[in-house]
């Protein structure tokens, strides 16, 4: 114990350096490395989810190139085929959506938006990003591991997925799946608990729950819901890795493998694709809901117009986050669990078709009579309706029951998750970069190469993506190595099949001018001021741009109004930030 | 500008595909047409919204596009607006889902009359097994796999010993006869699918599930596995031949040296 001297008052007399110097990094690797700054910790997980995002691309680019030239390229055998489709679906879910979204956006807008100056666990948050890093790179090392990575498929369903017909199945593929995905869960627990506890306990004054931005919304919920479905993942994997590792049978039954009968019995396959789903079905809009409340704000920004109907689309994020746990064995009508489960999943999912239509028109009406700036960010957000009612349409048919039948496990299935769940959260990403990367690095985006690159990044995709939802109701299977010989499909359903492939190797060729874009635009991009598109939320009020460690300076912003003042009648400006005191009315401060 | 006319092309291009896609769904050869009506009654609610919404978006952008001295409405809600199409769209959900589950309900519950049939999956083949002149299938479990049993069928239960046991070659179905099928894997998951049937179901091991129909025209049929089961998946593949009542007959009698008394009799 350490003896402190009682100054003259009494009391412990303050220490020799200021607080904020204690609390600001001082070291090159305190400051970009190990970082406590929830903002640096963002561009990191946005880095790191971006990269993988580009391997998942270029996996994306292998398998199409076996479907639409099957046995034209012979390095790509079965085994390699089934290897690329898990990774790239795995990394695209879990690595890439839910990490940027929450990792990398949420870290970044909840503290800026909220007008806290950081996330309320700094050290907890550091943490979260590096324990997600090596959860990238136990998952990448699969590739150089004897007998490569998994190719269970990215639903990983026991006892496949552990046994030896599978690639990786008894080597070390499944293991380092298995163990990546609980690194992953491990370190987004730590990041999940900062994001709903900062949201809760770190808003500033005047910053009420009602007046938070949606995009805050969004990843709130988002994160609340993950921190609720991860673990049903968690032990799963948990229990697959003792089956595939210490021979127990969480999941195995009673089976015969390559004619030999194995010593387990008693487990249940269906146990896992019921934990699976439990996290499964969230886990779309855990991606889905971050997506909706970042579309909200870049409508609402980009068409100069309040948001439609505010406070109903809080109550649809909260009552689609809610029903979205009691709809996941939608994904199982045909897995032989007990048919009657079908009414009431069947049910539940099209009840949740109810708040997620409230959004799409709000969204719409925002549109209507707005004054619509057709900046890239807005491109990219009118694209994001377009695809995204698309693909939530298309859920109808899957979401009710007997229609599902015939549909389920064909490319049906396959066109319908990536439209709903992958190319409009993408399209989504991308508007969301180009709207904040001038408050992430003082400069604008390149216009020109964004715009060629929202073109044929959206037009592109719908072209891969819709004539495929036919395929499959043709009856064309997922996950089909080749298709070629199978009597009912026509010769013209392989010529469709080439032409996805070229738009698709299109389409992952234009995001390398994105690439190019982010990385020009560091040195070269125009200069923005703070506020470039006259935005209404605190991020955009910041003293500095790009915003230091601790946000604001020496006062956190005071919050008088909603998120959505644009284009209030009588106002000076089509916008009045959130921190402007209301004129001709005594301020807060004086009240209370 | 461009992104409005983009959106209307959209909007009428995938009308137009639709229409004129030559890629549909296979000429149904079961009884489960009410699952092709419940999809036909889904694209056409769905495409009308779809085609309302796109349109809507691509008029607003014409519309509202900014013009020097243009200033958006300020309108912060409109409980009416909200209501009317919230209670439009639950009509929508209604409309779709209550044939839906009518059908699952006929689709679940088996007739009387039902034969069982037994479809056994393993990696990568499919085999088959039909009750003989009992009509009934005897008891099985995978722990009865042996190389001369490879269905794992009870040599004990008396209805086992008249089972016609089908490997390495096609199925065989009457045309107008209700079939449960009982599935069944010794392995991993599979799943049956005949696409001109509709119905498909996995196949789990450990447990027996089940679905039925009625063929309704003869003809021979591809099976596909549509669960992923390892890297020999697409390799999974069978034929179903839907034949006559009376075609049928002469081939079941035909195959008493297919019965499972007569495939495990010592010397065989």
């Amino acid at each position: 114990m350490v003896d402190v001297p009682l100054g003259p008052a009494g009391a412990v007399p303050p220490a020799d350096v200021e607080d904020m110097s204690l609390y600001h990094p001082h070291s090159w690797v305190t400051k970009y490395v190990f970082s406590q700054d929830a903002k640096v910790i963002a561009v990191q997980y946005s880095i790191t989810a971006l990269s993988v995002g580009l391997i998942a691309l270029v996996l994306s680019w292998l398998m199409r190139l076996q479907l639409g030239f099957p046995g034209v390229f012979s390095f790509i055998d079965a085994n390699a085929y089934y290897q690329f489709i898990t990774m790239h679906g795995m990394m695209m879910v879990v690595y890439v959506l839910t990490a940027l979204f929450l990792g990398g956006f949420g870290n970044y807008l909840i503290p800026l938006m909220i007008g806290a100056r950081d996330m309320v666990f700094p050290y907890a948050n550091m943490l979260s990003f590096w324990f997600y890093l090596l959860a990238v790179l136990v998952l990448v090392a699969s590739f150089f591991a004897p007998g490569g990575p998994t190719g269970a498929g990215w639903t990983l369903y026991p006892p496949q997925a552990i046994t030896s017909g599978t690639p990786g199945g008894q080597d070390w593929g499944i293991i380092l799946m298995l163990v990546s995905l609980m690194i992953f869960i491990i370190g987004f627990t730590m990041g999940g608990l900062n994001y709903v506890v900062t949201v809760l306990q770190a808003r500033t004054r005047g910053m009420t729950l009602m007046r938070m931005p949606l995009t805050v919304w969004g990843i709130f919920t988002a994160s609340f819901m993950a921190l609720l479905a991860f673990p049903a993942l968690f032990v799963g994997c948990v229990m697959m890795l003792f089956d595939r590792t210490l021979g127990t049978s969480f999941f195995v039954p009673a089976i015969v493998e390559m004619g030999q009968p194995l010593e387990r019995s008693g487990g249940s396959p269906l146990l896992f694709q019921h934990l699976f789903w439990f996290f499964g079905h969230p886990e779309v809009y855990i991606v889905a809901l971050p997506a909706f409340g970042i579309v909200s704000d870049i409508i609402s920004t980009h068409a100069r117009r309040n948001i439609f109907g505010y406070r109903m689309m809080v109550w649809a994020l909260l009552a689609i986050g809610a029903l979205s746990f009691v709809v996941w064995a939608h994904h199982m009508y045909v897995s032989g669990m007990n048919p009657y489960f079908g009414f009431f999943f069947a049910t539940t999912t099209l009840i949740i078709a109810i708040p997620t239509a409230i959004k799409v028109y709000n969204w719409i009406l925002t549109l209507w009579r707005g004054n619509i700036h057709l900046t890239v960010p807005m491109l990219f957000a009118l694209a994001f309706i377009v695809t995204f009612v698309n693909g939530g349409l298309t859920g109808l048919f899957l979401g009710n029951v007997v229609v599902d039948v015939p549909l389920s496990d064909t490319m049906f299935v396959v066109a319908h998750f990536h439209m709903v769940m992958g190319v409009a959260p993408i399209l989504v990403i991308f508007g969301a970069i180009y709207h904040w990367y001038p408050k992430v690095t003082g400069r604008m985006l390149n216009d020109a190469l964004g715009k060629l690159h929202f073109w044929v990044t959206f037009l592109g995709a719908y072209l891969i993506f819709f004539p495929m939802h036919y395929l499959g109701l043709m009856g064309m299977p997922r996950r089909y190595y080749d298709s070629s010989d199978i009597a009912f499909v026509p010769s013209s359903a392989h010529t469709l099949n080439a032409f996805i492939t070229i738009v698709a190797l299109t389409v992952g060729a234009v995001q390398l001018v994105f690439v190019f874009n982010l990385l020009w635009s560091l040195r070269h991009g125009r200069k923005a001021d703070g506020n470039p598109w006259r935005a209404t939320t605190l991020e955009w009020q910041t003293p500095e741009t790009p915003p230091p460690h601790g946000n604001w300076g020496k006062e956190q912003p005071v919050v008088y109004r909603w998120a959505y003042d644009y284009s209030v009648p009588g106002a000076a400006r089509d916008f009045i930030p959130q921190n402007e005191p209301p004129v001709a009315r005594p301020s807060l401060e004086t009240v209370s | 500008m461009a992104v409005a006319l983009a959106l209307v092309l959209i909007a009428l291009g995938s009308v137009l595909f639709h229409l004129l896609s030559p890629w549909w769904w296979t000429p149904i050869a079961s009884n489960w047409k009410y699952i092709d009506d419940t999809i036909i009654v889904t694209f056409w609610i769905t495409g009308v919204v779809f085609v309302a919404v796109v349109l809507f978006v691509a008029y607003c952008i014409y519309r509202f596009r900014h013009q020097p001295g243009r200033q958006a409405h300020y309108e912060p809600e409109n409980t009416r607006l909200e209501v009317v199409l919230t209670s439009v769209t639950g009509l929508g959900v209604i409309a779709m889902l209550t044939p839906g589950l009518f059908v699952w309900n006929h689709f679940i519950t088996v007739p009387e009359d039902a034969t069982n049939i037994e479809i056994v999956g393993q990696q990568w083949q499919w085999s088959y097994r039909l009750p003989g002149p009992d009509g009934k299938l005897g008891s099985s479990d995978t722990r009865n796999v042996t190389p001369d049993n490879p269905l794992g069928i009870n040599k004990d239960d008396p209805a086992s010993q008249d089972d016609v046991v089908v490997e390495g070659a096609e199925l065989r179905l009457p045309v107008g006869k209700p079939v449960k099928a009982l599935l069944r894997s010794i392995d991993v998951l599979h799943d049956f699918y005949v696409p001109e049937f509709r119905a498909k179901m996995d196949l789990v091991p450990g447990q027996v599930s089940y679905f039925w129909l009625t063929p309704t025209r003869t003809g021979t049929f591809e099976i596909l596995c549509a669960e992923l089961c390892g890297v020999g998946h697409p390799q999974m593949r069978g034929t179903v031949m839907v034949q006559t009542e009376a075609d049928y007959q002469a081939w079941l009698d035909g195959q008493s040296h297919r019965s499972f008394a007569r495939l495990t009799a010592p010397g065989n």
